[in-house]
């Protein structure tokens, strides 16, 4: 039997890991969005604990491989009495992992804007968190709209990490149809083609987004 | 709580015997990826046209598989068509192919940052334009391409335990091994994330030692 003949009974399988990857890609970004920035205000506009604890989750979730935090919650943290399914443990890791890089290319977002436009919001009698959520966010998350999608399609290749951890994504369905049929180079071919228009559709929204949100006057290209 | 840290303190020093295949794998594949990606980096701005396009489709590709999928394609496809390579030999082909798309784009951009003048300078000179090349622009995109090569060398590193993946005996290994006989994954896992995040730190902190060592005074890096 060629390839191709037996492609056709796998595909719904297939198709269900392509969408546990969309999924935990999706989730991932958007939780981990939300939590960037907090971690992001955080680390720039308070002192002391808050400020410190945000530094530490990011260079701990930094420093350390996505796997072997994958390995932690899946099988570490279980023996403390609470029982995670795989797909969950994957998602705890991705988010966590997403929203610290987030939050650091967020942070370059922040640094960008000049340090007067917060003194003129003080001149205009706004407190520190209005000026920080009407006039600095707002650019701030312009300027990181390239960097924020770059984290968005390291994050669709690092949804294949989960296999490990036995959550049915796309690259398990490969392995089991490889397990099955013996057509390991074709089948790894095809979904490393997948992955690859995955990441074509992330950027080609990503630009959508960033000419949607395009400011004439406030030129992003030009400013970076 | 006590018990748990003494747990982590004693065996540490079993799962250190996976340091030294993790940190053979990283900088293996972090040198493929660079020789790759140096040649990739020179034939992207001086190639012809269809070579740029060519490597450039090169980038586009290696960038966009996920690591783990391209590991499979060495490791259990390319058996199929008669090679057979070692599993090591496997990550490092794997690990280093991707690495050497994303080192291709540092050396570029260091190498476009020099501006075109000083290729001129050289030429009017009397130098060669090879020699332009090795005297004048290397010696600083060395320079400008180092804080790109220190974070992806750390990427690298956070990368090389997916060689669990094809059976390597490296840190998670030994763990996996522990947890057997003991079966506290809680604390292992915690001590295998340490020891990463120490190595991590070790190689951040030379290569930032690097960096100063070899700077020059009065010639700002940009991006430091």
């Amino acid at each position: 039997m060629s390839f191709f003949a037996v492609l056709p009974k796998y595909l719904p399988d297939l198709a269900h890991g392509l969408w546990l990857t969309i999924a935990l890609t999706l989730i991932a970004a958007a939780l981990g969005f939300l939590l960037s920035v907090p971690l992001v205000l955080a680390l720039l506009y308070t002192k002391g604990i808050p400020r410190m604890l945000a530094r530490l989750f990011i260079t701990l979730v930094r420093g350390t491989p996505l796997l072997v935090q994958l390995f932690f919650i899946y099988y570490g943290i279980p023996a403390l009495g609470i029982r995670i399914q795989p797909f969950n443990a994957a998602l705890i890791g991705f988010i966590l992992n997403s929203a610290a890089y987030q939050a650091e290319y967020l942070k370059g977002g922040f640094m960008a804007i000049s340090s007067e436009q917060m003194e003129a919001a003080y001149s205009i009698g706004l407190s520190k968190w209005q000026a920080v959520r009407v006039v600095i966010f707002p650019q701030a998350f312009r300027f990181a709209i390239p960097a924020l999608s770059n984290e968005i399609i390291y994050l669709v290749k690092y949804t294949s990490v989960a296999y490990v951890i036995q959550v049915p994504e796309l690259l398990s369905q490969a392995k089991f149809f490889a397990s099955d049929t013996f057509f390991h180079l074709q089948i790894y071919f095809l979904i490393g083609v997948v992955y690859l228009l995955l990441i074509w559709v992330v950027s080609k929204l990503s630009d959508m987004l960033e000419h949607k949100l395009h400011i004439p006057g406030f030129d992003i290209a030009h400013l970076r | 709580m006590l018990e748990s840290v003494i747990y982590i303190l004693t065996n540490i020093p079993l799962l250190m015997k996976g340091v030294w295949m993790a940190v053979q794998i990283t900088v293996l594949s972090v040198l493929l990826g660079m020789v790759i990606g140096i040649a990739v980096a020179f034939l992207r701005i001086y190639g012809s046209k269809n070579m740029r396009r060519l490597v450039s489709f090169y980038e586009w590709v290696f960038r966009g598989i996920p690591q783990l999928v391209l590991l499979f394609i060495v490791y259990f496809g390319l058996p199929g068509i008669g090679i057979n390579l070692s599993p090591f030999l496997c990550v490092v082909i794997g690990l280093g192919l991707c690495s050497s798309a994303y080192q291709a784009q540092i050396y570029r951009g260091a190498i476009l940052s020099i501006g075109s003048e000083q290729m001129e300078a050289g030429l009017s000179l009397g130098l060669s334009k090879t020699r332009t090349l090795f005297y004048v622009i290397l010696p600083q995109a060395v320079r400008l391409s180092l804080p790109g090569f220190t974070n992806e060398f750390t990427i690298v590193l956070k990368d090389s335990p997916l060689a669990y993946a094809v059976g390597i005996a490296e840190i998670l290994k030994y763990g996996r091994d522990l947890i057997v006989s003991s079966f506290r994954p809680f604390e292992i896992y915690l001590a295998a994330a340490l020891i990463y995040f120490v190595l991590f730190q070790l190689f951040y902190y030379l290569f930032k030692a690097i960096a100063s060592r070899y700077q020059v005074p009065g010639y700002i890096i940009s991006g430091e």
